[in-house]
């Protein structure tokens, strides 16, 4: 058949050569590491540098009515005000397992979403939940107290009113 | 004729081409003529851009409809749904906290046909996640998979994947409860590698889990930068690569030999009348444009093929699907409304949160373990899918539904012991809690790595490798997993959708939920 050779190839599959192909496989390697680096660079876009968030530090009065050892949560925040013998605290209700707002009671804490348990320290009893709630850094300001969500102290950390 | 009319003025002339204008604007675009015979049938499809991904000639066994029940065309109708649908409601809707529940509350009020235009999108994009399912099963009960249809495979994996996607980026948009609580469920699931380094030490170094959370929501919180993040993904970059992956999906069909059929097709199918091969003898050679190719597509050396043109055959079935799906989806959204709860509020989830039902099966492990349930085990599972074309290397079966060494006996066995092993393990987890309640000081990794998830993934891969070893047949293990995976996926959804209240407690029924 015309068009082949004597090793039977055609003209269109000839012998490889893979010297003869070292130019054009560095153009296809430059070209590939530059796209891959301007890819790189575009996906520096959406990590964000600056995050606006609300403070997370804010004051509230504490209501004399609270009983010893019951939550009090200060309005439109996902944190739990206690008062007992020892002092004031407070326990963040942002459930450690996938962030939902856990219910306080006195006996504990409970998370609708997904069933983690705490008890009234914040400690794991049961379901999914990693970890202890976190307890908040308390600071009391004359009759105020002042809440720091960024924060977190020991567990156990109470301060003197 | 009136054209060769040497009587004929210039003006008469000039009327009579005026008057032929538009049965030759007609001629100009569709220049085959009408498809009478199969050559102008051929020429019908493939001098048609909308047309041509079909192929001019249809094997008739993709045609009987047990073939593929039709799904994938299914699916195809279902997504061109939601985007005709979808495009509409982009009108009216605003991606911006509390404006975007309010813009729903209009499109819903409001806005002309807008409740039935939503109720659609809502209820394709349902649809769409089913018939992918079915279509995911077909294709893998038939082994249809195979060489040289792997890839296809990968990218059906990828669809699937995808439209689980837009599945989720959707329900979030409204900004209600359901929506808040579910970008804040998934982009802490986002950050759940952290229940790993947090136990290695290394999160302050080295945090993944941190980086993902922060790239979907944009900011430390859920609030308006999330809102049109997922916005973008939604009707941006998921449907493109959505589309995309459609072409790739629907060219490799062709490329790959049509739909999947048995050696011996021909002869179970028997013959018919009017049918006759374009070829009479198997061809030697691909005739592409570029170039004659050697023998590497999978034509070569078939012959002489049993086909019937697409023209009419193929395009009245799809025709028939694509009306289907429309009144089932017309009929849902006629009958049922999309819901819409409460507007978003940060410092209440409601009890139960509960997220749409194609997703409670994931809810159920999460409730678990946030890493395994959420990341670890759908990862083990698509990669395990991914892998089963690489490893089924056999060749008995194709085409044919159970087929290969087992047959229906197998996946009955597999379906039964997957309903047993999934429903045994969650009982008991349910009836007795897990080792959180009985060792409440036990090293989070610990629970990671042994939960009821990764215990049921553990009984279905073992008895899969039996499997493989009593039949001595690869095929035979896929069927075993596949099924009991299936099963697995169906038991932790009913579950979450029926027995899970507040609390995310048992309860035999939603009767039974404790009311506050």
């Amino acid at each position: 058949m015309s068009g082949t050779d004597a090793k039977g190839r055609s003209r269109l599959d000839p012998e490889p050569s893979p010297r003869r192909d070292f130019l054009g496989m560095s153009a296809v390697g430059a070209c590939l590491g530059a796209s891959a680096l301007a890819l790189a660079g575009m996906l520096r876009l959406p990590k964000v540098a600056v995050t606006a968030s609300p403070s997370k530090k804010f004051r509230v009065h504490l209501p004399d009515s609270t009983p010893a050892g019951e939550p009090w949560v200060p309005p439109g925040r996902n944190v739990a005000i206690f008062r007992d013998a020892d002092g004031v605290y407070a326990i963040s209700l942002v459930c450690t397992h996938l962030g939902c707002i856990v219910k306080p009671g006195a006996q504990g804490f409970e998370c609708p979403c997904h069933g983690s348990r705490f008890n009234s320290q914040g400690e794991v009893v049961g379901g999914p939940a990693p970890k202890a709630l976190p307890w908040h850094a308390v600071t009391v300001e004359g009759s105020e107290l002042l809440i720091d969500l960024g924060e977190t102290v020991k567990p156990g950390t109470k301060v003197r009113v | 004729m009136t054209a060769t009319n040497p009587e004929k003025t210039p003006l008469s002339q000039f009327v009579a081409d005026l008057r032929r204008v538009p049965r030759r604007v007609l001629d100009a675009a569709w220049r085959s003529g009408a498809p009478t015979t199969d050559r102008a049938r051929a020429e019908f499809v493939f001098s048609n851009l909308f047309l041509h991904i079909h192929p001019v000639r249809t094997h008739r066994w993709s045609l009987r409809w047990r073939t593929t029940l039709g799904l994938g065309a299914m699916a195809t109708a279902a997504f061109l749904l939601t985007l005709v649908t979808g495009v509409l409601l982009m009108l009216y809707y605003k991606p911006y906290p509390e404006v975007a529940y309010q813009s729903i509350k209009d499109i819903h009020f409001v806005v002309p046909t807008g409740r039935f235009m939503r109720n659609i999108h809502r209820w394709a994009a349902n649809v769409m996640v089913v018939v992918v399912l079915l279509h995911m099963a077909r294709v893998f009960y038939t082994a249809a998979y195979r060489p040289p249809r792997e890839f296809n495979w990968l990218v059906g994996m990828g669809l699937l994947v995808v439209t689980l996607g837009l599945s989720f980026t959707g329900y979030l948009l409204p900004w209600d409860q359901l929506a808040y609580w579910a970008v804040t469920i998934g982009a802490n699931i986002a950050q759940s590698p952290r229940e790993l380094t947090d136990a290695l030490g290394i999160t302050g170094t080295f945090d993944p889990g941190g980086l993902q959370r922060k790239l979907l929501l944009g900011s430390d919180v859920v609030g308006e930068e999330a809102l049109i993040r997922f916005y973008v993904l939604h009707v941006v970059i998921l449907p493109l690569l959505l589309a995309v992956l459609m072409g790739v999906h629907f060219w490799r069909i062709r490329k790959d030999g049509g739909l999947a059929r048995p050696e011996d097709a021909d002869s179970r199918l028997g013959p018919q009348e009017n049918v006759y091969p374009v070829f009479t003898q198997a061809p030697l050679k691909t005739y592409h444009l570029a170039a004659i190719v050697r023998g590497r597509s999978p034509v070569v050396g078939k012959g002489p093929e049993n086909t019937v043109p697409s023209m009419p055959h193929l395009f009245y079935a799809e025709a028939g699907v694509f009306m289907f799906t429309v009144l089932i989806c017309l009929a849902l959204s006629i009958s049922l409304d999309a819901p819409l709860k409460e507007p978003a509020d940060p410092n209440v989830p409601e009890n139960p949160a509960k997220a749409p039902w194609y997703f409670l099966g994931l809810q159920e492990m999460v409730a678990h373990s946030a890493f395994m349930g959420g990341v670890g085990i759908p990862m083990i599972v698509v990669i395990g899918l991914g892998l089963i074309p690489f490893l089924d290397r056999e060749r008995a079966g194709v085409g044919t539904w159970f087929g290969g060494p087992g047959g229906p006996r197998l996946a009955l066995a597999s379906a039964a012991y997957g309903l047993a092993a999934v429903l045994a393990v969650e009982s008991f987890a349910i009836r007795f809690g897990w080792l959180r309640q009985w060792f409440p000081d036990i090293p989070q990794p610990v629970i990671t790595c042994c939960n009821p998830g990764t215990l049921i993934v553990a009984l279905y891969a073992g008895y899969s490798l039996w499997i493989v070893k009593r039949y001595q047949s690869a095929r035979a293990g896929a069927v075993a997993l596949f099924t009991c995976f299936l099963c697995g996926f169906l038991v932790l959804t009913v579950i979450g959708v029926h027995f899970r209240g507040p609390n995310w407690d048992f309860y035999w029924s939603p009767a039974d939920w404790p009311r506050h």
